[in-house]
């Protein structure tokens, strides 16, 4: 194994540890969320200075990769695309750090009746989903997986186009707070589908040279 | 590639029962830098000696195929080949200064072609050097011994030698793997300064070099022209997992 290929390898072990915090952040949210658990809420958000910690690693990793070694080709497409997830990584990581500082924020749980109208479970189950795709579809190099992000994606975006007209519907002026926060937190969710989204298209780059963003047809 | 200067048709290359070179065909587009890489003995220097003939001289060359230059045989029984070299002008891998004075090493083409005239030869030796980056470092001093001359200085003053005569085309064989970064830096300068004038054909085996430099790669292994396309293809996306395997450092 040629020293490149040794550092190829690393820093994909790397991303991956990258891509399985992020995800323990995002289920700890879902927790935190359904069950109003505050400690659960706190813990996310301290796990986000680990989180920034090994972003800026892999910053680090990849700057060195191309300033020591100048990859080109599939490795040089790799090591791009690797620099991109980790920063989308790390925004999906700060979605999650700011739906628990909403539940840390309140002093009683988000009403259930509004909970139900915005479908705020079903885009948590999309959003698990959609960041499962992009691991697996990381892990072995495997595109179809990452196409299956992008209905994932248009789901999400119909449930956010919702999201305000619900929150109208279940108005009034005691919880207000709360359904402010409610639909700042389906915004956040529809947001993290679009981060999801970008690394599935930039793994399909990595793998197969082909750039989908900005395109219609994937 | 329309705009072409160069083609090799269907050439095989034997050194003996050696299959050198495999059935390659290829176009050099004029006006281009072309890089031909690949791992020793794959074939790219003797191909890159097939466009001036220099294989001729080995005894157990022996060739088949066409060489065409703006589409006149190369091979061809009628062909002068001190015509040829006229036209297409070659830098080796070590600087190979004649232990003449620097003027007489520009001049040299010039005179063995039967000019006189002083002047010309005079001011033919100045735009060469010009052309070759060097005539500010040596201006006042054309009588000097040109092996007193650094090393990248004499790879600039046999460019500017190659250049005295005007070809069209200009044969590299790895012209900067004797040269520190420095000279390197300026030898690479003047390549790409010199390829609005010139056609040039480089052999590296510097992957850097060939990304830097070239508009168009070929990639040779054990005798066969595995891919050919415009360089930033070649290193950003190669067709074939070999030329990928080979620019990634994954064989040698």
């Amino acid at each position: 194994m040629t020293q490149l290929e040794q550092e190829l390898k690393d820093l994909r072990i790397e991303l991956l540890n990258m891509f399985i915090a992020v995800n323990k952040q995002l289920l700890k949210t879902e927790k935190a969320f359904f069950d109003f658990d505050k400690d659960i809420a706190y813990e996310v958000y301290n796990a986000e200075k680990r989180i920034n910690a090994l972003e800026l690693k892999i910053d680090r990793d990849c700057e060195n990769i191309l300033a020591l070694y100048s990859p080109v080709a599939v490795d040089l497409r790799f090591v791009l695309s690797v620099y991109k997830i980790n920063h989308e990584l790390e925004r999906i990581a700060d979605i999650a750090e700011g739906i628990c500082k909403y539940i840390n924020g309140l002093s009683k749980p988000f009403p259930s009746k509004a909970v139900e109208d915005v479908r705020i479970a079903e885009m948590f189950i999309q959003c698990k989903s959609m960041m499962e795709d992009v691991i697996v579809a990381f892990e072995n190099e495997d595109t179809s997986t990452a196409r299956k992000v992008f209905k994932k994606d248009e789901f999400l975006n119909e449930i956010n186009e919702g999201g305000s007209a619900n929150i109208i519907k279940n108005y009034n002026e005691q919880d207000a707070k709360s359904l402010f926060f409610l639909l700042s937190c389906v915004r956040k969710l529809e947001r993290a589908g679009d981060l999801n989204k970008n690394i599935a298209e930039e793994l399909i780059f990595s793998i197969e040279s082909k750039v989908v963003k900005h395109q219609k047809k994937k | 590639m329309d705009n072409h200067i160069l083609e090799s048709k269907s050439v095989n290359v034997y050194y003996d029962d050696m299959h050198a070179l495999k059935n390659i065909s290829m176009k050099v587009e004029a006006n281009s830098v072309t890089a031909l890489i690949g791992p020793s003995g794959c074939g790219k220097s003797t191909f890159l000696r097939v466009f001036n003939r220099m294989n001729d001289y080995i005894e157990a060359f022996r060739m088949d195929g066409e060489v065409l230059m703006e589409g006149k045989n190369i091979y061809h029984k009628k062909m002068q080949v001190d015509e040829l070299r006229k036209s297409i002008g070659m830098v080796f891998q070590k600087p190979n200064p004649f232990p003449k004075s620097i003027f007489e090493n520009v001049a040299y083409g010039l005179k063995i072609q039967g000019i006189k005239d002083k002047e010309f030869i005079q001011n033919r030796v100045e735009k060469s050097l010009q052309q070759a980056a060097l005539w500010d470092e040596v201006k006042s001093d054309l009588n000097k011994s040109a092996l007193a001359l650094s090393g990248g200085q004499q790879q600039r003053l046999c460019i500017a030698r190659a250049l005295a005569v005007e070809p069209r085309v200009l044969l590299m064989d790895e012209p900067t793997s004797a040269l520190d970064p420095i000279s390197t830096a300026k030898v690479e300068e003047l390549i790409n300064e010199l390829k609005q004038n010139y056609t040039i054909v480089i052999v590296t085996h510097n992957m850097q070099q060939a990304s830097r430099l070239s508009d168009y790669t070929a990639f040779f292994y054990m005798g066969d022209l595995i891919e050919f396309g415009k360089t930033e293809e070649i290193f950003r996306n190669p067709k074939v997992e070999r030329t990928q395997n080979y620019i990634t450092g994954r064989f040698g």
